[in-house]
């Protein structure tokens, strides 16, 4: 309340007088925000700081109340041996949180290119006038629509090693000379849950990048036709260029979500150490193997990286927060 | 000359269209053969089958009358709806603030709500079981829907934020001269013009809630409280060789076509919430 009065003062020599209704909206803007910041702190603030806060401790699933501070033992620690030889525990060395990482990443990085070029062939097949393009349209909304779980199964069974129709189609086109144990074995587990995954959510990156196509105006078209430019340079000229600002928040936006990947894997490769990601290693410690501090500093430093790339985000796509002031 | 032309005109509208029908199989076909496989039971599940051969309801009668897939459907239902209900009320003031009325730190805040909302749920997941044991709502409805509010919210006051801000400045400056409150102007003026909006975003919410796993999996228990997403990831036969294929394929079409036919219906709201608030749902 001061600091709203001080602020307004320092305004009024410039502008006129603040006025009773202008004051009656701020006092009505911060009773209505109310609600929503408790919500978010209770069910959003409060947990982040707990999480973190068990990362520097020794809880364990059965003593959560009876959590001791131990600084930055599960992240790194380390002891002289009697020999003079330093041995390194913790977070920071263990292969396990290190394979992870990188499954991630690869994960994350591969999907989302695929995703990308794939959704941009969609988007530009959505773009085009054609009969029957209300059709591609909902097709394409299916597999965003069906639960990732689900999706999950269903590719599940499609890739079964030995009743599994991809293994029939492939064999039948003569793609594959023998059945493949997809989602078993540990070469082809990451094909699998990439495929999956791109196969669930090309859709919604063609949408985004569709939204961008129809806000570049017709007539740059027509003039590069009437001046005989190729259509393939048009994509690279005209096209791209001007749906970069839109195809670059859907990467960005689909990169984060990518990171964070836990259902599918859990379901379609489970106990697969060649698909296994942060999120499942961490939720693993946390609840399965009864190491709680050890999960909540896997799950911190997965935070860190991922508020790094957040903020990346907001400043690439702050552009939406200027204009339509009122 | 103009022969060849044709045909050049000719191939690429023969190619453009096996594109379009390829996109349209890939899209499908996944969806299409677990209706396939769902009508199938016994020895005719494990016969490779391109078209329906056989057809049985089977599996749709096991699944819905063993173990307990009608109470998890009944679960997250409740738990969907009263998820977006809440967030819906929450945010309809909160996007107010946010959109209509000036003040200091606002773009702070939007930031922070859209940071919340890309949030990991990995993050949160070790404070929140404390918070939720330490509730005493662990195992129960309450705890999804207290924990779901952490996506659900930040996405609503963001989609409902950016449609308030479009509304023509006109209309409330009529109302403000009438003598209307912020409160009135919300309820009277701007809820009859919001109902398009409060659909699509309830609803992109409601998708949310009800494919949502991890929350699922971690705060519940037994058989009687699980959602579906966690039920269907966790039927298993006797032994992990005997899956029960049709079983979880009936369960999955059952789940999966309110959904379809909600999104083809909305497909348009749909297509234009997901490319405002550019959120997954």
């Amino acid at each position: 309340m001061a600091t709203e009065t001080l602020g307004a003062t320092a305004v009024v020599p410039k502008r006129k007088i603040v006025s009773e209704l202008t004051q009656q909206r701020a006092r009505a803007a911060r009773l209505f925000l109310i609600p929503m910041l408790i919500a978010l702190a209770i069910v959003a603030g409060w947990p982040l700081l707990r999480s973190i806060y068990f990362s520097f401790t020794d809880a364990s699933l059965t003593n959560l109340a009876g959590a001791e501070w131990i600084g930055f033992g599960n992240y790194l620690r380390w002891q002289v041996l009697d020999s003079g030889a330093v041995r390194y525990r913790g977070l920071l060395v263990d292969p396990n949180w290190w394979n992870a990482v990188w499954n991630t990443v690869r994960f994350a990085f591969t999907s989302v290119a695929f995703e990308a070029v794939l959704g941009m062939i969609v988007a530009l097949v959505l773009n085009a006038e054609f009969k029957g393009r209300g059709i591609v349209r909902a097709a394409i909304l299916i597999p965003w629509a069906i639960p990732t779980i689900v999706s999950a199964r269903m590719w599940s069974w499609m890739l079964n090693d030995q009743f599994g129709i991809l293994n029939d189609l492939g064999m039948r086109l003569g793609l594959l000379s023998q059945k493949v144990a997809w989602t078993a074995s540990a070469d082809t587990a990451m094909t699998a849950v990439l495929i999956v995954d791109i196969w669930k959510t090309t859709p919604f990156m063609a949408l985004l990048i569709l939204a961008g196509l129809q806000m570049i105006p017709k007539d740059i078209y027509e003039a590069a036709e009437i001046d005989g430019v190729h259509p393939v340079k048009q994509f690279f000229k005209i096209t791209l260029p001007l749906v970069r600002p839109a195809l670059m928040v859907a990467i960005i936006f689909r990169l984060l979500d990518a990171l964070r990947i836990f259902d599918l894997i859990y379901v379609l490769t489970p106990n697969s150490a060649a698909t296994k990601t942060m999120s499942v290693l961490a939720r693993e410690n946390l609840f399965d193997f009864d190491k709680f501090a050890y999960g909540s500093a896997m799950s911190t430093l997965l935070f860190l990286i991922i508020a790094l790339l957040t903020i990346l985000y907001i400043w690439l796509g702050r552009v939406r927060f200027d204009g339509g002031d009122r | 000359m103009t022969a060849s032309f044709d045909l050049w005109k000719f191939t690429k509208w023969v190619l453009f269209y096996l594109l379009v029908a390829f996109i349209v199989v890939v899209s499908v076909f996944p969806f299409y053969y677990a209706v396939l496989t769902s009508f199938k039971s016994g020895t005719a599940l494990f016969q490779i089958n391109y078209w329906p051969t056989s057809f049985s309801l089977n599996n749709y009668w096991n699944v819905l009358n063993t173990g307990s897939f009608p109470r998890n459907l009944l679960n997250s239902i409740f738990v969907s709806s009263v998820t977006v209900l809440l967030a819906l009320f929450i945010a309809i003031t909160a996007s107010f603030a946010l959109s209509r009325v000036r003040f200091r730190g606002r773009g702070l805040l939007l930031m922070t709500i859209l940071g919340i909302s890309m949030f990991p749920q990995m993050a949160v997941l070790a404070g929140l079981f404390e918070l939720i044991r330490f509730m005493g709502i662990y195992n129960t409805p309450w705890a999804l829907i207290f924990s779901y509010t952490i996506f659900t919210l930040p996405f609503t006051v963001w989609v409902l934020t950016t449609f308030m801000r479009d509304l023509p400045v006109e209309i409330e400056e009529a109302a403000i001269v009438d003598g209307a409150t912020p409160w009135v102007i919300i309820t009277r003026v701007f809820m009859p013009l919001m109902w398009p909006a409060l659909v699509t975003t309830g609803l992109l919410a409601f998708i949310g809630a009800w494919n949502e796993f991890l929350f699922a999996l971690t705060f519940t228990s037994s058989n009687d409280t699980r959602t579906v997403p966690v039920a269907i990831a966790l039927l298993s036969g006797s032994t992990q060789y005997e899956i029960p294929w049709g079983n979880i394929m009936a369960a999955s079409v059952i789940v999966t076509v309110p959904l379809v036919i909600l999104v083809l219906v909305f497909q348009r709201k749909i297509v234009s919430g997901l490319t405002a608030g550019g959120v997954k749902g």
